[in-house]
């Protein structure tokens, strides 16, 4: 079984390492690129959202690579995403593309059909080894969020953010390269090390909020490298989600206790009272909770005819009346262009700027 | 007499009997919105969100007409009526929605729906939408028996064959009075399925008479609600994965059904443009139909700038075809 699973941002790299310790024989699709757009453009549906033309995508170009088998995340609703293998197999099928689909759902409920489920993914490893297995892939998504938080809170302050990035990158790849738990901790901190050296530049940062949907928030590709974008302009990025976050949540079912995003849920009242799928609440909550810590702006991605942040889009302008945080939305697919994306966010961060110095004149 | 707003949209064309029944009988008058017109879309326009479908942009529109002279406008949090399906997060958001951009709204009647995790009826939600309007316990209990009474003779007429609009009207008939004979579902040489949600396909305005341009064309119309519940799920039920969108099993639940029944010679699909749930839907729909029988299918989408030239001459050429298929 050569088994493959979609990209989403960095999270490869938690799922590499849980598959090797399962002794199974990961393909990892090649870096979500143009090409990888329109292969899964091309079959699937116009209005599906956009990552689930670009998972087509990936599993596609790892079908190239020898993959049989796709792992696959689910979900029971109302989102979208739930429905996605579904979807994707019957694509495949008449494509005449024969990959069985392995979904992980988070067990809700019916443990004897997870159990199965996992033992078929599993074979001959020990519930044991399988439970070291998901403790390893979760400190390498721990590992990773480490490093790209540090990387948000850097690269608006370094003079030179190019070399900051180079540095970052090979903290990555021994994240990823990583067999135990101590070269994890040694490559965060070496990064940490490597990096407090560096010149820095003086002067007051913007500070802007990233909230929206989780694929779009975690992946680079999808989102057109938008933190790159904010952070090059100097605006210090704090993300709303991390990948170890969504991995709790969503594949764990919420299992760890490790500060969830409940306190989101609650902030995001009396704005928007209810559950309506996704990330919608956790994404006004975020947005409440940036304002009262006196960020400058919010920033929101979500998919084109993502529901869950539509829903959310729609409430945001009275937190922006009440709180008095600007808040910009992004609505992401293949038609997307990063020319217009960028003279958005410049002009986005100009006026951030200008109302930072107009407080400043009025001693507010 | 406490004016109650029911804005003619969404899943009034589902519920409206029940909602209606109930609100008379506690004693308010119940105002309903005015048939989709030019002047109710362009309002929803500029008030709802760009990006939000054509649907919930209407719903804006018959509640922005109802603004002003209701003292409660009915807008349930709808967020699921069966046990693990929802219906869409946009009917869920729609309270706060409408909160946020919209000024001086009477108080929403918002009770939430969620029978979801298979508690909870429909008695239960009447219940507290009567105590917002603080009606005495027997008073509520006699609505909700009348309520349900309505939605099921609605529910029965149309299995019958009524198309949903003539029921509708027939619901706002008094009760016992004689019922005319289901209506003949129009002659021609043409079977067609029409397959689409009810706000989308019974909106004359926002369907541009797709229904009646079906007929004059010598179509017969079928549409989901003739099929019964027992059926949508027993169709559904063969799926891989248990669909979580009710209005999505109920399309495809019809259509298989209608597939099977071999009666008909095409399925025409509507699906307003940027659906969540229809995006895949429709997709697996057109999938599956082609597996199953082979029968020609159509995707019709809807927004804002339909225009009507455009769709009769896809009908046009959808019926022409179907026509000589069944020549050859």
């Amino acid at each position: 079984m050569k088994i493959t699973y979609p990209h989403m941002g960095n999270l490869y790299i938690a799922i590499r390492a849980l598959l090797l310790k399962l002794g199974l024989d990961p393909v990892l699709p090649p870096p979500t690129s143009r090409k990888t757009a329109l292969l899964g453009v091309r079959h699937a549906p116009e209005f599906a959202c956009f990552p689930l033309k670009l998972n087509l995508g990936n599993f596609l170009e790892a079908r190239e690579m020898g993959a049989d088998t796709v792992l696959m995340g689910g979900g029971i609703g109302p989102c979208r995403f739930g429905y996605y293998a579904e979807v994707q197999r019957e694509i495949l099928a008449d494509l005449g593309v024969s990959m069985e689909m392995v979904v992980l759902e988070p067990p809700s409920g019916d443990w004897a059909t997870f159990k199965t489920r996992t033992r078929s993914l599993v074979g001959d490893c020990s519930w044991w080894q399988v439970l070291k297995a998901i403790r390893f892939a979760w400190y390498k998504a721990r590992a990773v969020d480490a490093l790209e938080s540090k990387l948000l809170y850097l690269r608006p302050r370094l003079c030179e953010p190019l070399q900051l990035e180079a540095i970052y990158r090979e903290a990555l790849r021994r994240v990823d390269m990583a067999e135990n738990r101590r070269g994890l901790d040694l490559a965060v901190s070496d990064f940490l090390k490597d990096t407090r050296g560096l010149p820095g530049k003086s002067g007051d940062l913007l500070r802007v909020g990233l909230v929206g949907e989780i694929f779009t928030v975690l992946d680079p590709y999808a989102n057109y490298d938008i933190e790159r974008h904010l952070g090059l302009l100097g605006v210090e990025v704090t993300r709303s989600i991390f990948l170890s976050e969504w991995i709790n949540e969503h594949l764990f079912g919420g299992l760890l206790h490790v500060g969830g995003l409940d306190h989101l849920k609650e902030a995001a009242s009396p704005y928007l009272n209810a559950f309506v799928g996704g990330h919608g609440r956790e994404t006004v909550g975020a947005t409440v909770h940036f304002a009262r810590q006196g960020y400058d702006g919010v920033v929101q991605v979500a998919p084109f005819t993502c529901m869950p942040e539509i829903v959310a889009h729609s409430v945001l302008p009275a937190v922006t009346r009440d709180h008095g945080i600007p808040t910009l939305s992004f609505y992401l697919d293949e038609q997307s262009g990063v020319a217009g994306i960028v003279t958005r966010l410049e002009a986005f961060v100009d006026l951030l700027e200008a109302r930072r110095k107009k407080r400043l004149k009025e001693g507010v | 007499m406490i004016k109650v707003g029911i804005p003619r949209s969404l899943l009034y064309y589902s519920y409206f009997p029940l909602w209606r029944a109930f609100f008379t009988e506690m004693g308010a008058e119940v105002v309903v919105s005015p048939e989709t017109n030019k002047a109710i879309l362009d309002a929803g326009l500029r008030s709802a969100l760009d990006e939000t479908c054509l649907p919930v942009k209407l719903f804006f529109g018959h509640v922005l007409a109802l603004t002003g002279s209701v003292d409660y406008l009915l807008v349930p949090r709808l967020i699921s009526v069966e046990p693990k399906a929802y219906i869409c997060p946009k009917f869920m958001g729609l309270p706060d929605m409408l909160r946020a951009r919209i000024p001086n709204l009477p108080p929403l009647i918002d009770v939430a729906v969620d029978f979801s995790r298979g508690t909870g009826n429909w008695e239960n939600v009447l219940s507290s939408m009567g105590r917002l309007l603080a009606g005495d316990r027997r008073l509520i209990r006699q609505a909700c028996r009348s309520a349900q009474a309505a939605q099921s003779l609605f529910q029965e007429q149309l299995e019958k064959g009524w198309l949903l609009p003539e029921a509708l009207n027939g619901a706002s008939g008094e009760r016992g009075t004689e019922r005319p004979a289901p209506p003949s579902p129009g002659s021609g040489r043409l079977n067609i399925a029409l397959l689409g949600h009810d706000y989308n396909i019974y909106d004359e305005y926002i369907s541009m008479n797709l229904i009646k341009r079906l007929r004059s064309m010598g179509a017969r119309v079928a549409t989901a609600d003739l099929v019964s519940q027992a059926v949508i799920d027993e169709q559904a039920g063969t799926l891989p994965k248990k669909l979580f969108w009710t209005l999505g099993k109920k399309m495809i639940g019809a259509a298989f059904a209608f597939c099977d029944s071999g009666q008909f010679d095409g399925i025409i699909y509507v699906s307003s443009f940027g659906c969540g749930p229809e995006s895949l839907v429709g997709e697996l729909l057109a999938r599956w139909v082609k597996r199953r029988r082979g029968i020609p299918f159509m995707l019709l989408t809807i927004d804002e700038h339909s225009g009507a030239a455009g769709l009769v001459t896809r009908l046009e050429a959808f019926t022409d075809m179907l026509l000589r298929r069944e020549k050859g």
